[in-house]
């Protein structure tokens, strides 16, 4: 693994060239089927979702979706959610439930979208919605951060028995340049601020919010992606074993621990 | 020798303030004590704004309650038993800087941390409850108090009483980082197994409630109250300008704004709230003498 800063992780896992949901999930699984929509306002662009085969398994697979390009992006808002993306990942996230089928979601958003309509329709309450389902829906989760895991809008879909993180990726409660504005009052202060702010993979495995690190290849992620995706395959396949084995009670427990023990010194 | 000077001065000052060419809200005399309503300018004596609880009877404006006000406010006098008083963050002073802020929100509060937990009597029932302290750090959570309000939730959901929260944050504390942020997470874990325990939840949203507070046990209550005007809302005002480029209307993201598009059931006047409470746990079949 590089030994790189955080700024230089985050350019990493920024550049418009970085892997993206769409071309991970054919990689990951097979015969994937993309379903639409939250069935109460649109279908958001930002969150893929659908049923997939894992090695012979079925899943639910939830992704937050950056474009690969300028018309993508459009579509897709740059990656960033409104309500109906939390809220169709909640949709198909029940209906995983009801068919007992495992849960992954890639995380890849610089944040919820800031908008206003986003917040006419609830960006605050959908975000909370999914936090408190995603705890206690009876199958096991596992999410896997790709690049950019930006705030609330990231940890939405975070809500997982294991999580698994990009060695470049990067997970933070805001953006540096967001950081930089409030704590110096200057966004160009972005890169000293993430040297500050223990957003790499390695500072939150450290803190016990990663699971797992995903190497990527020394020529970059996408100069060899199989390279990680053998690694991604082998952990879930371990891990959902793990999970299967698990008394429906016990896999609850878990998730709920996974959490409930962060940050729980008084 | 310089009293008569000193004197003069205070009077000076109040008559400065009062007519509006001074801007400082607070007027200190040794004769009394003024506060200036920002909304309308009415001056109100400071005993008298406690008496009517922190509002202006003139134009109804909600100030910035303490929280030790609210619970004397609503709750039955001295019924009150705080929990974890002296939890504080400041063994997590890992960030730069971060230790001074914290004794300096310290020493300027009578409080440790962002929200006061325990619990309390209402017309005789048994509630636990949470408070959070806008003046601590801008309300922010960090793990303490992530940790305090996952606590009180737990104690709520063991003994089975209704819980009451009272949201004030600009959202989850930066200099905490991702242990900040997942206690998003680790508070709406804690009200989903409440909520399958059949617990009762009340949320009293007060100014301002936003971003991480907001997405979690803020909008998680079964029953969301906020108070007149307070601002409610997942990103900041100047966020949302400079990503769409253009002015929000002046009522955005206010609780009469929330409860237009059906994301707060009512909006209670700070004095009819413990009427409003008094009821609304009686009608759950719970003893409450009045």
């Amino acid at each position: 693994m590089k030994n790189l800063s955080a700024w230089e992780r985050i350019t990493i896992a920024r550049s418009q060239n970085r892997l993206k949901a769409l071309d991970l999930i054919p990689h990951l699984f097979d015969h994937f089927v993309e379903l639409h929509g939250d069935r109460l306002y649109g279908d958001d662009r930002a969150l893929v979702g659908g049923l997939a085969s894992f090695e012979g398994q079925a899943v639910t697979v939830l992704a937050q979706s950056k474009g690969r390009n300028l018309d993508e992006n459009l579509s897709c808002n740059f990656g960033m959610l409104h309500p109906e993306g939390y809220r169709k990942a909640m949709r198909l996230a029940k209906q995983a439930e009801k068919f007992k089928r495992p849960i992954i979601t890639i995380i890849d958003t610089a944040g919820a979208y800031p908008g206003k309509e986003a917040e006419e329709r609830g960006q605050a309450e959908a975000i909370a919605q999914c936090l408190k389902l995603f705890s206690q829906i009876k199958v096991p989760v596992i999410a896997l951060v790709l690049s950019e895991g930006g705030s609330g809008g990231a940890l939405a879909l975070s809500v997982a028995n294991k999580i698994y993180m990009f060695e470049n990726a990067v997970y933070s409660i805001l953006s540096p340049e967001g950081f930089a504005s409030i704590l110096w009052k200057d966004e160009t202060r972005a890169k000293e601020a993430a040297e500050l702010m223990e957003c790499t993979a390695f500072d939150l495995q450290a803190k016990g919010f990663i699971d797992r690190i995903i190497e990527e290849a020394e020529l970059g992620l996408e100069s060899d992606p199989l390279f990680s995706i053998v690694q991604i395959k082998d952990a879930i396949r371990q891990d959902l074993n793990v999970l299967h084995k698990m008394k429906l009670n016990v896999m609850l427990e878990h998730r709920y621990q996974k959490f409930r023990k962060l940050g729980s010194h008084l | 020798m310089n009293q008569p000077f000193h004197k003069r001065k205070e009077r000076l000052n109040l008559f400065q303030t009062l007519f509006g060419k001074k801007k400082n809200i607070k007027v200190t005399s040794s004769e009394m004590n003024i506060e200036m309503c920002p909304k309308c300018s009415t001056a109100i004596e400071s005993q008298t704004l406690k008496q009517q609880n922190f509002v202006c009877l003139q134009c109804n404006h909600h100030f910035p309650m303490r929280a030790y006000d609210r619970i004397d406010a609503h709750f039955d006098a001295g019924s009150f038993i705080e929990i974890y008083a002296k939890a504080n963050s400041n063994h997590l002073d890992s960030f730069p800087d971060y230790l001074n802020k914290l004794t300096k929100y310290q020493k300027q509060s009578d409080l440790n941390e962002a929200v006061v937990v325990g619990t309390a009597l209402i017309a005789n029932q048994k509630v636990a409850v949470a408070i959070m302290d806008s003046r601590f750090m801008m309300g922010s959570m960090g793990q303490i108090v992530g940790e305090k309000i996952t606590r009180i939730i737990e104690l709520a959901d063991r003994r089975h009483y209704p819980l009451i929260i009272f949201t004030a944050s600009g959202g989850a504390r930066m200099q905490e980082g991702i242990l900040s942020l997942v206690q998003m997470a680790k508070t709406s874990a804690a009200l989903e197994r409440f909520h399958q325990n059949n617990g009762l939840y009340i949320s009293i949203l007060t100014h301002p409630t936003t971003g991480g507070v907001s997405a979690s046990f803020a909008m998680l209550g079964d029953i969301i109250i906020a108070e007149p005007k307070a601002l409610i809302g997942f990103a900041g005002r100047r966020v949302i300008e400079k990503t769409l480029q253009e002015q929000l209307p002046d009522d955005f993201q206010s609780a009469e704004f929330l409860k237009a598009k059906g994301f707060v059931d009512k909006i209670v006047h700070r004095n009819a709230l413990r009427t409003f409470l008094i009821q609304v746990l009686k009608l759950h079949n719970l003893e409450v003498k009045a």
